[in-house]
């Protein structure tokens, strides 16, 4: 029989994913539990032959850690800040050029170009279009010899420049930073995906509007939003979990500090807290991670039953 | 009806048509203005980047900026090279790229062809595992990788940053998928002339699958070029670290006093590769991202 004979075959095929998965997955996922229940693990610790009892101290620990809590406050910040932005703004370009002829696969490849750069670069170039150059002091009489080009845009416009990412920077201008180059980040892949959406929506109902003489707006409303619901919903969940594993585009612009000079850690979010601690406190970095996967679980699932209750197939 | 009346009639349609076309033209005209504000956001910072690069540190420093480089300095570069250790780093990321990129592939493909076409127990129940941890964030997976390569002594080798990550549930799915569309008969076919498994492989599922083979690739050598967390952790020695984390750790800054020309020429030479896999290779990439959600 052919399949008999193909059973230790399809085995020996599988045998190197299955070994690596073994070792870099599975047991990543019993080991990151098992270290989440041992109080204070630390496999150095373990390697000295010190025995940790089992507990849910980890979790309460991380919990009631004052850093955790920021990291948190920052994550769920940009999260909710940068998912509807971006899906608002590239939903909206999405509309504009599916409305349009010439030009339309030029701006779309424009559109396109953020994908494929790397976050740390870019956000290089962004730290340093916001970046004061001078004795960045946030004395009066500090000598500023560039205001990066932000600034200078700004003041072109009559406004007053803002210290957006130096030493003496507000929180709130640095979040201002983040959004704006986590949201230019987040466009390309969220036009992608919607205009492919609008592309694949049947003409025909448009063409039925126009019979009726229904308004712009309400064809927008009515037929467009409710049949690119799925991509909406899929482009919003993807964000959620994108958003709350926010770590390499903080570290594109304020650098490993994860924070502006004189206030090193600031922004840092979960998945950065997770990283601190996987040195050396394994057991509070895997409660920490465990806990981020919950967070994540649960935000989709609800994501999940909203959108099942608001999309249209 | 009269007929000063018709006429009246007809010069109020004529109105509506020309007003609806106003209507549109003005729509048109909004949405270009819409499009291309938002594409000059989006390329500015390339643009801002590319210029600084060439710039000099006294032209880069004037209050008011030039939006055009006065003078074109090429030196920014030779010395964003020397200063980052850029080659090396080029070097490294290189190496490890293709060694993981060819490893990753045969494993892929075995993987897939096994998935696809050959038959034993529990093969549903495996792949759906599979694709369960799909759902579970890397993070979870970096702590104990980290214990892992530590007692395996691995730390600040090419093998580090090679081994953890040469199965990809993700690229195995993919593969799957494009081999199943392979009708099952030509593979009978093979087995009845008595070609053996790998010739079918190779002669057949493989050159019929390409474009996922090569979106795989694309991806995979893009990995190592943009992955910065992973390698800082394990092997961020001066020979084995990789580019953008050799990219970060060159110019951190610790007074300000950054020559930002000079880094942004090392941005330039590290975004460049990018570029070009973008213009040319960019179905590829999408054919991978729109399945996918993951940032490359």
């Amino acid at each position: 029989m052919v399949e008999s004979k193909h059973s230790w075959k399809a085995w020996i095929y599988l045998s190197p994913a299955i070994l690596l998965l073994l070792v870099f997955t599975v047991w990543p996922i019993i080991n990151t539990v098992r270290m989440s229940l041992l109080e204070g693990y630390s496999s150095m610790g373990a390697a000295g032959g010190i025995s940790y009892s089992f507990g849910i101290g980890n979790f309460k620990q991380v919990l009631e850690y004052k850093d955790f809590l920021k990291c948190l406050g920052n994550t769920m910040l940009l999260c909710v800040l940068t998912v509807p932005i971006s899906t608002l703004l590239a939903l909206l370009i999405a509309v504009c050029l599916n409305a349009i002829k010439p030009l339309q696969r030029l701006l779309q490849t424009i559109f396109f170009l953020p994908y494929v750069t790397n976050s740390i670069a870019i956000g290089m170039v962004f730290a340093a279009m916001f970046n004061m150059v001078g004795s960045a002091f946030g004395g009066e009489n500090e000598i500023i010899i560039t205001a990066g080009i932000i600034n200078n845009v700004i003041e072109f416009f009559g406004g007053t420049r803002v210290n957006w990412i130096n030493v003496g920077s507000s929180y709130i201008a640095n979040i201002v930073v983040m959004v704006i180059y986590i949201v230019w980040n987040a466009l390309p892949f969220k036009i992608l995906i919607l205009l492919g959406g609008l592309q694949s929506i049947n003409k025909q109902y448009y063409d039925a509007a126009k019979v009726d003489g229904t308004r712009r707006i309400r064809v927008f409303g009515r037929i467009t939003v409710p049949l690119l619901s799925p991509m909406l919903a899929y482009v919003v969940i993807t964000g959620f979990i994108g958003g709350f594993k926010e770590y390499s585009s903080i570290v594109g612009i304020f650098g490993d500090d994860m924070g502006p000079t004189g206030d090193p850690g600031r922004l840092n979010t979960v998945v950065g807290f997770i990283y601190d601690a996987l040195g050396n406190h394994q057991g509070r970095a895997s409660a920490a991670a465990l806990i981020l996967f919950g967070i994540i679980f649960v935000v989709t699932l609800i994501n999940l039953y909203v959108s099942k209750k608001k999309t249209h197939y | 009806m009269s007929v000063s009346e018709l006429t009246m009639q007809e010069r109020d349609m004529r109105k509506v048509t020309v007003k609806q076309r106003v209507v549109k033209i003005a729509v048109q005209v909004l949405l270009y203005l819409f499009l291309i504000t938002m594409a000059v956001i989006v390329i500015f910072p390339f643009y801002w980047m590319l210029i600084s690069s060439v710039k000099s540190l006294a032209e880069y420093q004037r209050a008011v900026p030039t939006l055009f480089p006065k003078e074109i300095l090429l030196s920014n570069y030779v010395e964003a090279f020397k200063q980052a250790n850029l080659g090396r780093l080029f070097l490294n990321t290189l190496y490890v790229g293709v060694v993981s990129t060819l490893l990753s592939l045969v494993i892929t493909v075995l993987s897939a062809f096994a998935f696809a076409r050959l038959e034993f127990k529990g093969k549903n129940a495996l792949f759906a595992a599979l694709l369960a941890t799909m759902m579970i964030p890397g993070e979870l997976f970096t702590i104990t990788n980290y214990v892992t390569v530590y007692s395996l002594k691995w730390m600040n080798t090419f093998t580090v940053l090679i081994v953890p990550f040469l199965v990809s549930v993700f690229y195995i799915y993919l593969l799957r998928q494009n081999f199943m569309q392979i009708p099952n008969e030509l593979y009978l076919a093979a087995k009845v002339d008595g070609t053996s498994d790998i010739k079918y492989l190779w002669k057949v599922m493989i050159p019929l699958s390409l474009p996922t083979l090569i979106s795989i690739t694309i991806l995979k050598m893009m990995g190592a070029w943009n992955s910065y967390v992973w390698p800082r952790l394990v092997a961020n020695d001066e020979a084995h670290r990789l580019i953008t984390n050799g990219l970060r750790n060159a110019f951190t800054e610790s007074t300000g006093d950054v020559n930002i020309p000079v880094q942004m020429a090392a941005v330039a030479i590290v975004s460049f590769p990018l570029f070009l896999v973008f213009i040319f290779l960019r179905k590829y990439i999408m054919k991978g991202v729109s399945r996918s959600g993951i940032k490359g």
